[in-house]
């Protein structure tokens, strides 16, 4: 399998294997592996504190993984020799809590990362916001603050933030979990449009209908191991494991 | 007591602490005061809060050595009196050999106290933006001395706005020490008109030249606080 991260046209985009995480004397991660192959749409579910957060942060070394090895694109994101700011902008990243930047309008939200590290003009990188804006159904808000937008539209904005730079992959943790019931729709809207790009995603989530119709995979996390894995039919309908079931039967109710 | 008694009463008052003559005759050297208080407070504020912020970007990287050596400058100056400090410096460190002349020791006192407490505002401030800020900017590939000056610093700003320029205020309100070691702000020129004059008119319009030059700094103040509510209503 080692031998996969070696060659030219790797299978996964992102290969995570072992991946292991604890903080303090509590183990979050034992040892998970998370492949995802390019283009597609991984779907992460699993109880509160079963590591999808933990395991999505080890991604792009917000979190510093204590051991296993992961490599995004040929890039062995663990090697100190990597430069870890230059390959988190291949890496995109969206929050439950959206985490706008509140002292800056929705388009320096979006071009601070183009100029500060991609180093476009300002001129470019508004014009990138502008585009952005208008992939996500925004086009009008450029000037608006964060506080003067809904719930729904400021995740559309966080999605727009990580998408302007153009990343291989976007991982987002609980992106809808944050937001009232009717905002759910637009986000996902935006998701499914991405996923129609091509656009390779990894979500930790619970929206299973959404799941069911657009997840390539589905992997279900608990106590730091991944449990099970497959379609969203087989996870969802077939599932082998007691403690997938259980799970499926609580967030049902 | 008689209605005569009263009024001399009064008359007394007003001769001694609003005594036209008086305060024809000290106003313009008391005047020459407040340009003094003024500069003097100018600078205590610039380099004060300067050096504040400064301190805490500084303690935001975390190295051990260098925020132990913050905090406790930090500490010592918080709890020192302010003349305490000004005293040592103006007549202590003479005999070590240096000698400063006595507007830059009251400038570098309350320089010092207002840095001190500015550092701990700042830094309150950076400790109290959320986690998220980080996560969010440092996923963007933005170092993080990037994210620090680009997205924490500026909302720790915010959050320091209300209680910095009340400590801006009253730690420069405390240039009236400067009389203590003979600079001729506006309480030290009062004072000595006060000595020449036998008459309080000077500490009024000391007191009146205080209000004039710290109102305008107060509504700055409050000025600022709206001008950073980026979009809240």
């Amino acid at each position: 399998m080692s031998s996969a991260a070696a060659a030219p046209v790797p299978r996964y985009l992102l290969e995570a294997r072992g991946v292991r995480k604890s903080f303090g004397t509590t183990e979050v991660l034992k040892g998970v592996d998370l492949l995802v192959e390019p283009g597609k749409l991984v779907f992460l579910i699993g109880p509160s504190g079963s590591g999808k957060s933990t395991l999505l942060r080890c991604c792009n070394r917000l979190e510093e993984p204590d051991g296993g090895s992961i490599i995004m694109d040929n890039v062995d994101l663990l090697s100190p020799r990597t430069d870890i700011n230059a390959a988190r902008r291949q890496i995109g990243m969206v929050f439950q809590s959206f985490n706008l930047y509140p002292h800056l309008t929705v388009q320096k939200n979006i071009t601070l990362a183009l100029r500060k590290v991609a180093g476009m003009s300002t001129a470019d990188a508004n014009a990138r916001a502008a585009e952005m804006l208008a992939l996500v159904g925004l086009p009008d808000k450029a000037a608006s603050y964060p506080a003067q937008l809904s719930g729904g539209q400021q995740q559309r904005i966080g999605i727009a933030r990580s998408l302007a730079l153009n990343p291989k992959i976007i991982l987002m943790d609980e992106p809808t979990s944050a937001l009232d019931p009717e905002l759910v729709g637009s986000v996902l809207a935006v998701v499914k449009d991405l996923r129609a790009r091509g656009i390779t995603m990894v979500i930790a989530s619970h929206e299973m209908n959404f799941a069911r119709e657009a997840a390539d995979k589905v992997v279900f996390l608990d106590g730091g191991l991944v449990i099970e894995q497959g379609s969203a039919e087989d996870v969802f309908l077939r599932p082998q494991e007691d403690r997938t079931k259980r799970f499926l039967a609580q967030i049902r109710h | 007591m008689t209605a005569a008694d009263a009024m001399s009463n009064w008359d007394r008052f007003v001769f001694t602490f609003f005594n036209a003559d008086i305060a024809m005759k000290y106003g313009w050297e008391i005047l020459q005061g407040a340009g003094v208080t003024i500069l003097a407070g100018l600078a205590v504020v610039i380099t004060g809060i300067g050096a504040g912020f400064g301190l805490a970007a500084l303690r935001a990287i975390g190295w051990k050595p260098v925020n132990f050596l913050i905090i406790v400058f930090v500490d010592i100056f918080r709890s020192l009196p302010p003349l305490a400090i000004i005293l040592v410096l103006f007549f202590g460190f003479p005999n070590i050999g240096i000698v400063l002349p006595s507007l830059i020791v009251l400038w570098m006192s309350l320089g010092a106290v207002l840095a001190a407490f500015a550092e701990e505002i700042f830094w309150a401030g950076i400790t109290s933006v959320p986690k998220g800020q980080w996560l969010a900017a440092r996923s963007t590939g933005l170092t993080f001395a990037q994210t620090l000056r680009y997205v924490i610093l500026p909302q720790a700003v915010r959050l320091g706005i209300p209680p910095l320029t009340n400590r801006a205020i009253s730690i420069t309100k405390n240039l009236a020490l400067g009389s203590a070691i003979g600079v001729n702000e506006i309480l030290g020129r009062a004072n000595s008109a006060l000595s020449m004059s036998a008459n309080a008119t000077p500490l009024t319009m000391g007191a009146l030249l205080y209000v004039l030059v710290f109102i305008p700094l107060v509504i700055a103040s409050r000025t600022l606080e709206r001008n950073y509510r980026w979009g809240e209503h």
